[in-house]
């Protein structure tokens, strides 16, 4: 049986991916901690403000975990929800397990939160930065519907690894956004694949900006999680310059570039068309040689 | 959207010992549901946050109902809605009071298939 991950609630990753009843939730909601915001404006709030954090272990390994809602506005960051994140984080500076998963599913600030919001998001990344140099991995995985976007998606890039799925999205500004920011003309949010070979999993992978890219399930997830924690982190001056270099030789290369499949030719994909049908392993072995990284 | 708060109260409902549990999500046209204990006298109170005004008769019936199924008393239920339909939110008590009786783990994933 394949459960996948796409579809799954975050309760329902959890449940999935930790090993039977290792989960304990922080801040369940006996504790009462919800949004201050949202009844003000008329609107209901969840129990847990659309992020399930807590502690548990994967492949017998203790970790701390974050897991966004994106069902819940969009798995929007508000007040509450950014500092549990940020919680999560700093609670692994001061105990180290052996990672930090982020499993991410947002469009970024809750706009009825905004100041709160960006704030949190902005700590939500310093905190990242903090576990990472405590020595703490912080993986994140990205493969829900509502994808990782806004602030969110600049805090994932803070982290030491990224998993998705081909379903998966990682961008700044939302199809949504640019569409409305910039018109239909330069960007058309139906257009499902253009989208996604702007921000889609597998176009990811080839910018070398997600490091593992796995089928849609939670086992295949998990997998992936668990190499990752094995992998552990290299937060040495030395990555960081070849990162900042990669970055560099991005715009030099890719700069002209128009659409997401002129990228992947110049990568030395002949036939940029016949990417998109791929199944994950085909992908993946016909990728070596052809990512920017 | 203008929300209305709701309340509920059955009597003379089983001591039904469990822990604390939540299912569902509050996304259009869900809702999400919190089983805790309490020391209520064998009633069972529940609290409904609704973004949908105006079916306080449906909602008293839907609760009658699922009162009726299980007869769980000592418990306070906590419902979030977002425009739930009835079936929706009958489904989603019993899925709430399943995971509650079960010790707060979750039930058995429905099967699903793969994108």
């Amino acid at each position: 049986m394949i459960h996948s991950y796409y579809e799954s609630s975050a309760r329902a990753r959890i449940a999935g991916l930790l090993d039977a009843d290792s989960f304990h939730e922080w801040l369940f909601a006996e504790d009462r901690v919800t949004s201050p915001h949202l009844a003000i404006l008329e609107q209901p709030a969840a129990f847990d403000d659309g992020v399930i954090i807590g502690q548990g272990s994967i492949a017998e390994k203790q970790i701390f975990i974050a897991a966004q809602e994106g069902g819940f506005m969009g798995g929007a960051v508000g007040e509450v929800h950014g500092a549990k994140i940020v919680g999560v984080l700093e609670r692994a500076v001061r105990d180290h397990p052996a990672a930090v998963l982020l499993l991410l599913e947002t469009g970024g600030v809750r706009l009825q939160e905004a100041n709160a919001g960006l704030i949190a998001v902005s700590e939500v990344m310093r905190a990242i930065l903090s576990a990472r140099a405590a020595g703490v991995p912080v993986i994140v995985a990205i493969g829900g519907q509502y994808g990782c976007f806004g602030g969110m998606g600049i805090a994932a890039r803070c982290a030491s690894t990224i998993i998705m799925s081909e379903e998966g999205r990682l961008g700044l500004s939302g199809p949504e956004v640019i569409e409305t920011a910039r018109g239909v003309e330069e960007y058309d949010s139906r257009d499902r694949a253009l989208v996604w070979r702007t921000v889609g999993g597998k176009h990811r992978y080839l910018l070398g900006e997600c490091d593992m890219i796995v089928p849609d399930g939670i086992a295949a997830f998990q997998h992936a999680i668990t190499a990752s924690i094995e992998k552990g982190d290299d937060w040495s001056l030395a990555a960081l310059e070849q990162e900042h270099q990669l970055l560099a030789d991005r715009v030099k290369r890719f700069g002209a570039c128009k659409d997401g499949r002129d990228i992947w030719r110049e990568l030395g994909w002949a036939d940029p068309d016949a990417l998109a049908m791929m199944d994950n392993d085909e992908f993946v072995a016909a990728a070596q040689g052809h990512r920017a990284k | 959207m203008t929300m209305e708060n709701l309340k509920y109260r059955f009597d003379g409902g089983k001591p039904t010992p469990g822990v604390a549990a939540i299912v569902g999500v509050l996304g259009s046209g869900n809702l999400e549901v919190m089983v805790e204990p309490a020391a209520l006298g064998g009633a069972c109170e529940i609290e409904v946050s609704t973004a949908a005004r105006g079916f306080g008769a449906i909602w008293q019936a839907v609760m009658g109902d699922f009162f009726a199924r299980h007869r769980a008393g000592d418990i306070r239920i906590l419902v979030n809605d977002a425009g739930a339909t009835p079936a929706i939110v009958s489904l989603r008590l019993d899925q709430a009071i399943e995971t509650y009786t079960a010790k707060g783990q979750m039930p058995k994933q429905m099967p699903k298939k793969e994108k």
